[in-house]
């Protein structure tokens, strides 16, 4: 056993009203430069739909993720480490910037600027790469909000797969949901393993994911090796960038950028202990369905004492240890079952996971338009079809989903007998295998999501392997060239130098 | 001494030592000073058109060509002579393997250049080292190819013994070595010229790229065993008994806890 931490993300998508609030203080923050006008770190998708590049749920088109090949091995699905490089000239699974958009802005200025004329003017847009003008908008970060656009197009959608999906296209029958997006800061990331440079890694302290800006070449082989698309290469800068899970703000104990501002209260973030060693069997599990059951073998119980003392000797720090018992992502993804990895057929182990919607049935059910069973909707006959959550949450196992549609459901009976009949019911939550007391805590947690419930995130210990002195007064964060005292040792034009205690790479 | 200066001398004798100082001082200080510009400065992103076919031809036709000029210029003649290959034999190799794999460079080139110029994303977004090295590279495939007709005119190998020798005298110090070359045809003067040209132009373009893809190989095949790559901030690593026995029996903890910070 060797035990890490690493900071999860749970959204609760139950609640999530699609706003977009989370995607827009992102990009101000971290992607309004010249060559990632097109990337969003975060962006939220309206589902059913093809998503944002499109159709990057489709590996068998962008070959990103992993596969398990026939003599049973784990490998990028790109391919081995030599095919990976026999492609660096030209990348056949690399996405244009087509398929994302192509990011514009409009003649703003044309609008005061413009002589008298019969008409009003108008403000154009215009390409943010070329700057030339751009007669017909095709594409945006968001093309299919609210089901916008024809369903023949939305219903390629790869999580319709094994469902028909034609009588979704009836009004009477239409779903939808939003699913915010963001990089899932993978157990086994397809992303590093795929970058020849080694400048992707995963940090040992809290398993953020990021690229040394510095190592970075720009072969783009992570951009397609991510399943999620989550990797964006600036073709500005010629490196490639991605969700940095704002680690400044987490390292000082602060919820992401996204999480802070999600007016919905969906984003829980807190600790995960997990065991490094059982990654690569986990990840290499033979059947599809086994992956979500295989990623919940290889976190760890912060209850344990063994774990603990082993948390310890490998030198994750006391408090690191108490947030993990404390930790709503703990509770939400392992005691309650409630939440799940975002297609975990793609052999990442990601680490930012989806509390399934419950579609808006009680008045339904109450019509009697919904079956019922033990006074409670029947999760089967909901207006979303479980086989199409199942297909994005746990590789098409509709068991693991539906329990946990009816825990949702039962948390919400339960509170409904106790707050408005004074009724408490310990038989509704006894249907679903929980007791009245967990179910108070699920409501607590997932309904009231207070500010200190939805994230428990420890402080980085910085100030035990760095020299505050040498930080005081230093850079903070530029692009390029500002803060970098070289690469060697030494320094090659003089001058004193104040290391930075950089991360080294683990064997 | 400046009246006597005359162009052999000038490529021959000066721009060798020139050029490769250029390369070597320039490329360390890039690689230190500024790592971040340190890049491929891939555009596949913006146009996937053309890029395919014309990266690929000429990204294997030029390493090809690159090698061929590497081995075929500084292998010591003696060499040559004492595992027996003939020098008419060593240069037809050249003209057969050159000769394709500078074509292939020069239509892959070619599609580059043309996608460089005229697709206006890539134009837009190209600087102007990107364009001039573009440019220079696919003058010295075309020049390249045609010194190809005089080689052809002596295929004794005499001649090309003697930019073997030449080359390998610049490296020995040998600064005279110039002047064995003051009657050779001007196209190889030329090709032989903006070779320097490029040369020390490499350390301020996007060419430096080739150090790391001839590197990415190394690293990513013998330099990592795994696919994943971990970082640590720890001043020193865990006992190893928590990564090599873990599999076999189950871990007693050897390590004192670390100690717990205030709260």
């Amino acid at each position: 056993m060797r035990v890490r931490a690493q900071i999860g993300m749970v959204l609760n998508l139950d609640k999530c009203i699609g706003c977009h609030t989370c995607s827009v203080t992102c990009k101000n923050v971290w992607t309004t430069r010249e060559g990632v006008e097109y990337a969003w770190f975060n962006n939220v998708e309206t589902k059913p739909g093809t998503g944002y590049p499109t159709d990057w749920e489709n590996q068998a088109r962008w070959n990103g993720g992993w596969e398990r090949t026939k003599a049973g091995k784990l490998q990028p699905k790109q391919g081995s480490k030599w095919r990976i490089l026999s492609n660096i000239f030209a990348n056949p699974d690399l996405p244009e910037i087509d398929d994302y958009y192509e990011p514009f802005d409009f003649d703003h200025d044309h609008l005061k600027s413009a002589p008298e004329m019969e008409a009003f003017p108008t403000a154009r847009p215009y390409s943010k790469i070329t700057g030339e003008r751009i007669e017909k908008i095709e594409k945006g970060p968001n093309w299919e909000e609210i089901l916008g656009g024809e369903f023949a197009k939305r219903s390629e959608d790869y999580n319709f797969e094994g469902i028909q999906k034609e009588i979704y296209g009836e009004y009477e029958n239409t779903f939808m949901m939003y699913l915010p997006r963001l990089c899932e800061h993978c157990l086994n990331p397809a992303c590093a393993a795929a970058c020849p440079s080694g400048a992707i890694y995963k940090r040992e302290e809290d398993g953020i994911v990021l690229i040394d800006q510095e190592k970075c070449r720009g072969w783009r082989m992570c951009v397609s090796g991510c399943p999620y698309k989550k990797i964006y290469y600036n073709w500005s800068s010629g490196k490639s960038e991605k969700c940095t899970l704002c680690y400044p703000r987490i390292e000082s104990g602060n919820p992401t950028v996204c999480s802070e501002t999600c007016v919905g209260r969906i984003r829980y973030l807190g600790v995960m202990l997990y065991d490094a060693d059982k990654i690569e069997a986990a990840a290499n599990t033979e059947e599809e369905m086994d992956l979500y059951d295989a990623q919940l073998g290889v976190f760890l119980d912060p209850n344990d004492p063994v774990v603990i003392e082993t948390a310890r000797a490998d030198g994750i720090p006391e408090d690191w240890i108490k947030a993990a018992r404390e930790s709503p992502i703990w509770k939400m993804a392992m005691e309650w079952k409630v939440a799940f990895p975002l297609h975990p057929e793609y052999r990442t182990l990601p680490m930012v996971w989806y509390i399934p919607p419950l579609s808006p049935i009680q008045n339904a059910a109450e019509a009697g338009k919904i079956g019922m069973e033990n006074d409670m909707p029947k999760v089967d006959d909901l207006r979303i079809p479980v086989k199409y959550l199942a297909n994005m949450l746990t590789a098409g196992d509709e068991p693991p989903v539906v329990n946990a549609l009816e825990r949702m459901m039962a948390m919400r009976s339960y509170m409904r007998s106790k707050t408005v009949d004074g009724v408490i019911d310990e038989g509704i939550a006894a249907r679903v295998g929980l007791s009245g007391r967990v179910i108070e805590d699920m409501y607590k947690i997932m309904a009231l999501a207070d500010y200190e419930d939805r994230f428990v995130i420890p402080t980085t210990h910085r100030e035990q392997v760095e020299e505050a002195y040498d930080l005081k007064g230093g850079c903070g964060f530029t692009d390029g060239n500002g803060c970098s005292s070289g690469t060697s040792k030494a320094s090659l034009f003089g001058g004193a130098r104040k290391p930075l205690k950089m991360p080294s790479e683990v064997q | 001494m400046f009246a006597n200066l005359d162009i052999d001398f000038i490529i021959f004798g000066i721009m060798p030592y020139a050029a490769l100082t250029i390369l070597v001082v320039g490329s360390i200080a890039r690689y230190e000073r500024d790592p971040f510009t340190w890049k491929s400065s891939s555009s596949q992103l913006l146009r996937r058109k053309q890029l395919i076919w014309g990266s690929i031809l000429f990204h294997v036709g030029i390493i090809t060509v690159f090698f061929g000029h590497l081995i075929g210029l500084f292998t010591p003649v003696w060499v040559l002579d004492a595992i027996g290959v003939p020098y008419w034999f060593k240069q037809w190799m050249a003209v057969l393997i050159g000769g394709p794999a500078g074509i292939a460079a020069l239509i892959g080139g070619t599609m580059l250049l043309h996608r460089r110029l005229f697709d206006s994303r890539i134009r837009t977004t190209s600087s102007w080292p990107d364009i001039i090295i573009m440019v220079l590279i696919w003058w010295q495939l075309v020049i390249g190819l045609l010194t190809i007709t005089q080689t052809l005119q002596h295929m004794d190998g005499g001649e090309m013994v003697r930019f073997m020798n030449w080359s390998q005298s610049v490296m020995t110090w040998n600064i005279n070595a110039w002047t064995t070359m003051v009657d050779v045809h001007w196209l190889y003067r030329l090709h032989i010229a903006l070779g320097l040209v490029i040369t020390a132009l490499f350390p301020f373009t996007r060419l430096v790229h080739m150090i790391s893809g001839f590197a990415a190989p190394f690293r990513y095949l013998l330099g990592r065993t795994g696919y994943q790559v971990v970082r640590s901030r720890r001043r020193a690593p865990l006992p190893k008994t928590t990564v090599a026995t873990a599999k076999v029996a189950p871990k007693t903890p050897t390590a004192p806890p670390a100690a717990a910070p205030a709260e």
